[in-house]
């Protein structure tokens, strides 16, 4: 088995919100107790809607958000809320692939200034060195090299993420986060940038956190997936027990969701769909915040919030209910 | 077959640039019948949602109709004055779309702006107009409507502001519902939801729909039938099932060999992604010939020289290849 790179350990990070004088100030509990693992070249798939933590969360393990709560382990790094990490040796570690590759990249830099900073601020110091370095970069990436003088304004979108893909791995990080890499894309580009994602994970050895709302993307790059809810983690697990045998309401209700040219039965959909919308993470519901929205909602989801417990090797669920098979 | 409720024929939207002005939208044809619900799919510039907002009598510079007929139910609406399409949108035609916090009015309660609709299409006093906007919104199930009723749009989530738009769309029985990307916005289990309604509300009162998407499979749940458009171009048209199970234009194949389906990788390990070379071209610099061609794989020079007419395929459908059949 591989060595874990990234381990957390009951993370939580909170914010205040409001002000003393307007109706008080509340816990925004953003991540709340998140305990996980990424090993070395793995690709976990993290999955859920808008306001579940999946950013904050992301934030955290970059080390630009400290924790409230927990701890992190990155590689040789240690982030508690009381030992900051050391940024410089993070961003060696840790880099991030963000979804709107245009908003990400600086307009007033060229591609080869945005790849040859990090490595000079990093102490590559040898002109022809960072050259060489940068060259490399984008062919790895599939930008040719005429492309090295240009801006971001004159790539379209799908060549633009070539270029923050290139930027996150210019430094040679272990982990890469990927925020939505491919929403922002047209259809017909996503299939380049996801098949490039995984060649470089292949050659160059790097882990992924892969955030994504599509569980089609997630099901074909992932090797294990985590369902958050609502600053939890509601399910993990390897992807074919995520995808095949889902025993958390919610994972089965985000499967439902898809929209299936290929006809499942409609019956079970109908069965499984969530109704109503998240709710605010600033006055989740008690018990289980998936309550409000389950299908198989009991008093004991009202009563009691379900513990992460295991239904198969490296298979956890937090439910009441995770032994009943849908 | 009687007359179709929408007929869309040889339609064409000018784009005025620098001088020069563009076709973004050309050849553009298509019928919806009564109750019928009709999909339109294409990545962004296609030109889908111009097409919308043509159908609507929307269009501004530089954009404007530079030819074809809008036909609806045996009226020709593309020259209609502006008084006579404020008449007949909400009332006859309705739209949603994408963004329904920029849609609806941030200074006014949700339910005056679904009773406006009764004052102003059906003459009906504001009293009445406000009691049957909360029956609207009962309708489009938001819970407690006599307390939203007087909410403003922020205090909604995206989903129930959605809810509103389609309880504004509806609310004046229209006989076509124009829906562009009306769920692009909003998370998953959500969108399964509004589609679902949508499709409920208008299966009950035989409202036909125009839904404009990027999202194939979307498209094909919800709609009969469906056009996707490449460049301005409609280059296939099939019943739903048929575009799946039967693809006839390489750039269908391509989307739909293009996306991770669900339970494939379970079936058959992980395979490589088949990737559409290329980038979708810009307005300004459209291929001869057939407008695909330098991403297509099956091209050869007449699809460079000259652009593929309309080849007939079972069941009403058409596509616009020369290599097909």
């Amino acid at each position: 088995m591989a060595e874990s790179l990234l381990t957390l350990d009951d993370l939580a990070v909170h914010f205040m919100v409001g002000s003393a004088f307007a109706g008080g100030v509340k816990t925004l509990k953003a991540v709340d107790g998140v305990t996980l693992e990424v090993k070395a070249g793995e690709c976990l798939g993290l999955v859920g809607e808008s306001g579940c933590g999946k950013s904050t969360l992301a934030l955290a393990i970059m080390g630009l958000l400290l924790p409230t709560r927990g701890l992190i382990h990155v590689d040789s790094q240690q982030i508690s809320g009381s030992t900051p990490p050391d940024r410089m040796a993070m961003a060696r570690t840790v880099q991030m692939v963000f979804q709107d590759p245009y908003a990400s990249l600086n307009p007033r830099q060229t591609v080869r200034r945005t790849l040859a900073d990090p490595l000079r601020l990093h102490g590559v110091n040898d002109k022809a060195e960072v050259e060489a370095r940068v060259m490399d970069m984008m062919a790895k990436v599939g930008l040719r090299p005429e492309h090295a003088d240009r801006y971001p304004h004159e790539f379209s979108g799908g060549q633009r993420q070539r270029i923050g893909i290139a930027r996150a791995l210019i430094l040679k990080p272990k982990l890469v986060i990927c925020d939505e890499p491919v929403s922002a894309l047209d259809v017909s580009i996503r299939a380049q940038i996801i098949n490039l994602l995984l060649e470089l994970k292949d050659e160059m050895g790097l882990a992924y956190i892969m955030i994504s709302h599509d569980l089609g993307v997630v099901e074909h790059v992932s090797d294990r997936v985590a369902v958050m809810y609502l600053g939890r983690i509601v399910e993990q697990g390897g992807w074919q027990e995520i995808f095949e045998d889902p025993r958390h309401p919610y994972t089965r209700a985000l499967i439902a969701a898809i929209p299936d040219p290929f006809h499942r039965a409609a019956a079970t959909i109908a069965k499984t769909k969530a109704k109503g919308e998240i709710a605010s993470a600033l006055n989740p519901p008690p018990g289980c915040h998936f309550n409000p929205r389950c299908p198989m909602k009991a008093d004991v989801c009202v009563a009691d919030a379900p513990f992460l417990g295991t239904v198969g090797p490296g298979h956890l669920a937090a439910c009441h209910f995770r032994d009943r098979v849908s | 077959m009687n007359t179709p409720l929408l007929k869309v024929d040889n339609l064409r939207i000018a784009l005025a640039g620098d001088g020069v002005t563009y076709n973004a939208v050309e050849n553009v044809s298509f019928e919806i019948g009564r109750g019928e619900a009709f999909g339109l799919v294409g990545e962004s510039g296609c030109g889908k949602s111009i097409t919308a907002l043509a159908v609507m009598g929307l269009l501004r510079r530089p954009l404007s109709l530079g030819g074809g007929r809008i036909v609806l139910d045996g009226q020709e609406i593309q020259d209609a004055p502006a008084a006579e399409m404020r008449r007949l949108r909400g009332k006859r035609i309705a739209m949603i779309f994408q963004e329904p916090m920029t849609a609806l009015n941030p200074l006014s309660p949700v339910g005056k702006q679904i009773a406006e609709m009764f004052v102003l299409h059906e003459g009906a006093n504001w009293r009445d107009a406000m009691d049957r906007a909360e029956e609207a919104l009962r309708q489009v199930r938001v819970p407690s409507p006599e307390r939203r009723i007087r909410d403003y749009p922020h205090q909604l989530s995206g989903g129930m502001r959605q809810r509103v738009m389609i309880a504004i769309a509806l609310a004046c029985g229209p006989d076509l519902l124009v829906a562009d990307e009306p769920t692009t916005a909003l998370d998953v289990t959500v969108q399964a939801e509004i589609i679902d309604l949508m499709a409920e509300l208008c299966a009950a009162k035989g409202t036909a729909v125009l839904m404009i998407s990027h999202d194939l499979g979307l498209v094909a749940n919800m709609c009969k039938r469906v056009a996707v458009m490449y460049a301005g171009r409609i280059v296939e048209s099939q019943v739903a099932d048929a575009i799946f199970a039967t693809p006839s234009h390489p750039y269908t194949q391509g989307l739909i060999d293009s996306l991770p389906r669900l339970g494939e990788r379970a079936r058959r390990g992980r395979q490589r992604l088949t990737e559409i070379s290329g980038v979708v071209p810009s307005i300004q610099a459209y291929p001869s010939g057939c407008r695909f061609n330098p991403r297509c794989p099956a091209v050869t020079d007449v699809c460079r020289s000259s652009a593929p007419d309309i080849t007939a395929l079972p069941a009403d459908g058409l596509v616009r290849c020369h290599h097909h059949g």
